[in-house]
C-alpha cells in the first residue's frame, strides 16, 4: 500500500502576476493621481442626481423668464463656475459631462476590443489569406486620419450620442487587432500550446485558457489609454458639431458654445476644457503607470 | 532600389482601392442606415422629381459594383460631387483652400522638428535634471490637452491678455489682416497643431538617444578619446534620428487630417475650416469632398516618405520590412 502523500506546508508567497503589477503600480505616484482622479469623476458621475441639480440647477433645463439675470455669470458661491449663455450652471453642465464622457469613453473601448479580439484572433491565429486580407484591412483603416474618419462615418450614421460612441468604437479596433495578433503570434508556436493542441483541446479553448492570459497585458494597457484617447475624440467631434447633440451637456460642446465668448465669459472655456484635460491625462498616466506595472512593450506612435 | 520602389508603389494600390471602396460603402444605398440621396443633396426637402434625377445621375439604382466603378472613375478624374446649397462643384471650393492647409501644416512641422527635437535632445542628455523633469511632464500633459482648448487659451492669453497687460500681442484670427504683418497670422495656428506631435517628437528623440547611447560603439568612441560633443553629433545623433524622422514624416499626414480642430478654432481659411463650416450647414458633399482631398494628399505624402526612407536608410532597402 502507497504512504498518503505528504503535503508539506507552501510559505504563503502566492505572488500573482496580478499582485505584483498592483504592488508595482501602487508605487508609482503619478499612475495612482491618475486613477484617484479616475475613481472621483466615476464617483460625480453615479452621484450626480444625488446632489447636483438641487444645489447648482438642472443641467439642460433654459429658465427663459430669468433667463437675463441668469446668463453669463461669472464664477460665484452659488454658481462656483459661472452659467453659460442659455443661464445653465457650468458645474452642473460639467458634472453630467463627466456622464456623457465616461460612458463614450468605455462603450467605444469596448467595441473597439470585441471587434480587435475578433479580427486580432482570425489574423492572428488562422494566418494566410484571412490574416493578409484583414491585415490589408487595418492599413486602410490606418491611412484614414482619425478625426475626419469619424466625420465621415457620421455624416452618413447622423450625429448624437450613441452614434458618437459607435463610430469612436469601429475606429479603434485596427490597434487593439495588431496587439492581440503579435501576441498570438509569439505564443503561438510555443511547446505549451503544441501540449494543450495534443492532450485535444479545441481552438476555442486554446485561444480561451492559454493565448489570452498572455495576451490580456497589453490589450488591458492599450484599452486603459484608449478610453483617454475617445474621451478626446467625442470632444473634438461635439466641438466640431458632429458629435453629441444639444442640450445634452458634452465637454466639447461646451467649448464650442464658450467660442463666442472667449473675451467676455472665459470662465465657459476654462472649466470645460480643464475637465477634459484632467481626465484624459488621468487614463494617459494610469495607462503609463499599467505598462511600467505589467512590463509590457508598447510602440510610442502617434 | 528601383524594385523596393516599384514594390512599395504596388502596395499602395490595393490601400488605394480600399480606401475608396470604404468611402464607396460609406455612402452607398442599404449598407448603412441613412439615405445616400441626402448625403448629396444636403438636408433640404426636395421634389420626388429631383429625387430621381439625382437617384439616375449618380446611378444610385444600378448594382453596387457598378455604382463603385463609376465612383472610382469619378474620383480619378477629380469629380468629388457638387455642393448643392452653392451650386458649385467641390473641386473648385477647396481648389483655393488646399494651398493653405499644407501652407498650416509646414509651419507646424518646422516647430515639430526644432522644438521636438531640441527638447528630446536636453531631455536625454540631462537625464534627470530639472529640464528633463519639465520636458517630460510637459510632455505627458500635453498628449492629453485637447488641441482645441489649447488654441483657445492661447487666443486668450496672448491676442488678449497680452494687448491689455501692454505686451506685444498676436493676431488670433484669419490669415492676414490691416494690422498684422501675414507671417503673424501663422504662428499661433501653427503653435497649436504642433503641440501634441511636438511633445511625441521630444519623447521619441529622447528615448532613442538614451537607447543608441548606451551602445558599445559610443563606448568605443568616447574610449578612443573623442569629446563628448563629437560623440553626440557624429556617432549618436544620426542614428537616433532614424525613427525620429520616420515619426515626423508620418505627422505630416496626421497634421493634414488634425488641422480640421486647428482651422476652426483660429478660422484659418483651409479645407479643414471649410468642412467645418460646411457640417454647419448640413452640406454633406462639401463635408466628404474636403474628407477625401485629405485621406488622398495623407495616402500620396506616406507614399513619398516611405519611399524617400529607402534613400536615406539602406537597412529599409535591403530589408524589405518598412517600418
Amino acid at each position: 500500500m502507497r504512504a498518503p502523500a505528504v503535503t508539506t506546508p507552501v510559505a504563503p508567497t502566492s505572488r500573482t502576476l496580478w499582485g505584483d503589477a498592483w504592488r508595482r503600480l501602487r508605487r508609482n505616484k503619478l499612475a495612482m493621481a491618475g486613477l484617484v482622479w479616475i475613481v472621483f469623476m466615476v464617483i460625480l458621475a453615479l452621484s450626480a442626481d444625488l446632489w447636483v441639480p438641487q444645489h447648482f440647477g438642472d443641467p439642460e433645463r433654459i429658465d427663459t423668464e430669468n433667463l437675463l439675470e441668469l446668463q453669463l455669470q461669472s464664477p460665484s458661491a452659488v454658481h462656483p463656475f459661472g452659467t453659460d449663455r442659455l443661464g445653465r450652471d457650468i458645474l452642473s453642465r460639467i458634472v453630467y459631462g463627466a456622464r456623457i464622457s465616461l460612458t463614450v469613453g468605455v462603450l467605444a473601448t469596448s467595441i473597439s476590443i470585441v471587434l480587435g479580439l475578433f479580427f486580432g484572433a482570425l489574423s492572428g491565429y488562422y494566418g494566410k489569406i484571412l490574416d493578409t486580407l484583414i491585415m490589408r484591412l487595418a492599413d486602410v483603416f490606418f491611412a484614414f486620419p482619425y478625426i475626419l474618419f469619424a466625420i465621415a462615418l457620421l455624416a452618413v450614421l447622423g450625429r448624437g450620442y450613441q452614434n458618437v460612441f459607435i463610430a469612436i468604437g469601429i475606429l479603434g479596433w485596427p490597434s487593439i487587432a495588431r496587439v492581440f495578433r503579435s501576441s498570438i503570434l509569439s505564443v503561438k508556436e510555443s511547446e505549451y500550446v503544441d501540449a494543450a493542441r495534443v492532450l485535444g483541446a479545441g481552438d476555442s479553448r486554446i485561444m480561451v485558457r492559454h493565448i489570452m492570459p498572455n495576451a490580456i497585458a497589453p490589450i488591458i494597457v492599450y484599452a486603459t489609454m484608449s478610453i483617454g484617447s475617445a474621451i478626446l475624440a467625442e470632444a473634438a467631434l461635439s466641438f466640431l458639431g458632429m458629435g453629441v447633440t444639444p442640450p445634452t451637456p458634452s465637454w466639447g460642446l461646451m467649448l464650442s458654445e464658450a467660442r463666442g465668448f472667449l473675451f467676455s465669459a472665459p470662465w465657459l472655456m476654462i472649466y470645460p476644457g480643464a475637465a477634459i484635460l484632467t481626465t484624459v491625462l488621468a487614463f494617459v498616466l494610469m495607462g503609463d503607470g499599467l505598462r511600467d506595472a505589467l512590463d509590457v512593450k508598447l510602440k510610442e506612435e502617434g | 532600389m528601383l524594385a523596393y520602389v516599384v514594390r512599395r508603389v504596388l502596395q499602395f494600390i490595393p490601400v488605394f482601392l480600399g480606401v475608396t471602396l470604404l468611402l464607396f460603402v460609406l455612402r452607398a444605398p442599404g449598407v448603412l442606415p441613412g439615405d445616400p440621396v441626402r448625403l448629396i443633396t444636403g438636408e433640404r426637402a426636395i421634389s420626388p422629381e429631383l429625387y430621381q434625377q439625382v437617384v439616375e445621375k449618380h446611378h444610385l439604382d444600378r448594382p453596387l459594383y457598378v455604382q463603385y466603378g463609376y465612383y472610382l472613375q469619378g474620383l480619378l478624374q477629380g469629380d468629388l460631387g457638387t455642393s448643392f446649397q452653392r451650386d458649385m462643384p467641390v473641386r473648385d471650393i477647396f481648389a483655393a483652400k488646399f494651398p493653405n492647409t499644407v501652407r498650416l501644416a509646414l509651419a507646424a512641422i518646422v516647430i515639430e522638428i526644432i522644438i521636438g527635437i531640441g527638447a528630446g535632445m536636453v531631455s536625454a542628455l540631462k537625464r534627470y535634471s530639472f529640464l528633463d523633469v519639465f520636458v517630460t511632464l510637459s510632455t505627458s500633459i500635453l498628449v492629453s490637452v485637447p488641441v482645441f482648448w489649447l488654441g483657445m487659451v492661447m487666443q486668450v492669453l496672448f491676442g488678449i491678455k497680452f494687448k491689455e497687460w501692454g505686451l506685444p500681442f498676436m493676431p488670433i484670427s484669419g490669415m492676414s489682416s490691416a494690422q498684422f504683418p501675414d507671417w503673424a497670422h501663422i504662428i499661433l495656428p501653427a503653435i497649436t497643431l504642433a503641440s501634441v506631435s511636438t511633445a511625441y517628437t521630444a519623447r521619441i528623440m529622447r528615448s532613442q538617444l538614451l537607447e543608441v547611447m548606451g551602445q558599445d560603439y559610443i563606448r568605443t568612441a568616447r574610449a578612443k578619446g573623442l569629446s563628448s560633443n563629437a560623440v553626440v553629433w557624429r556617432h549618436a545623433f544620426k542614428n537616433a534620428l532614424i525613427p525620429v524622422v520616420t515619426f515626423i514624416g508620418i505627422d505630416l499626414g496626421a497634421m493634414m487630417g488634425g488641422a480640421i480642430l486647428t482651422e476652426t478654432i483660429f478660422n484659418w481659411p483651409g479645407v479643414g475650416y471649410e468642412i467645418f463650416l460646411a457640417i454647419g450647414q448640413r452640406d454633406w458633399p462639401i463635408v466628404m469632398g474636403g474628407v477625401i482631398i485629405i485621406v488622398f494628399a495623407v495616402m500620396i505624402i506616406n507614399l513619398i516618405v516611405d519611399i524617400s526612407y529607402a534613400f536615406l536608410d539602406p537597412r529599409i532597402r535591403y530589408g524589405g520590412e518598412v517600418r
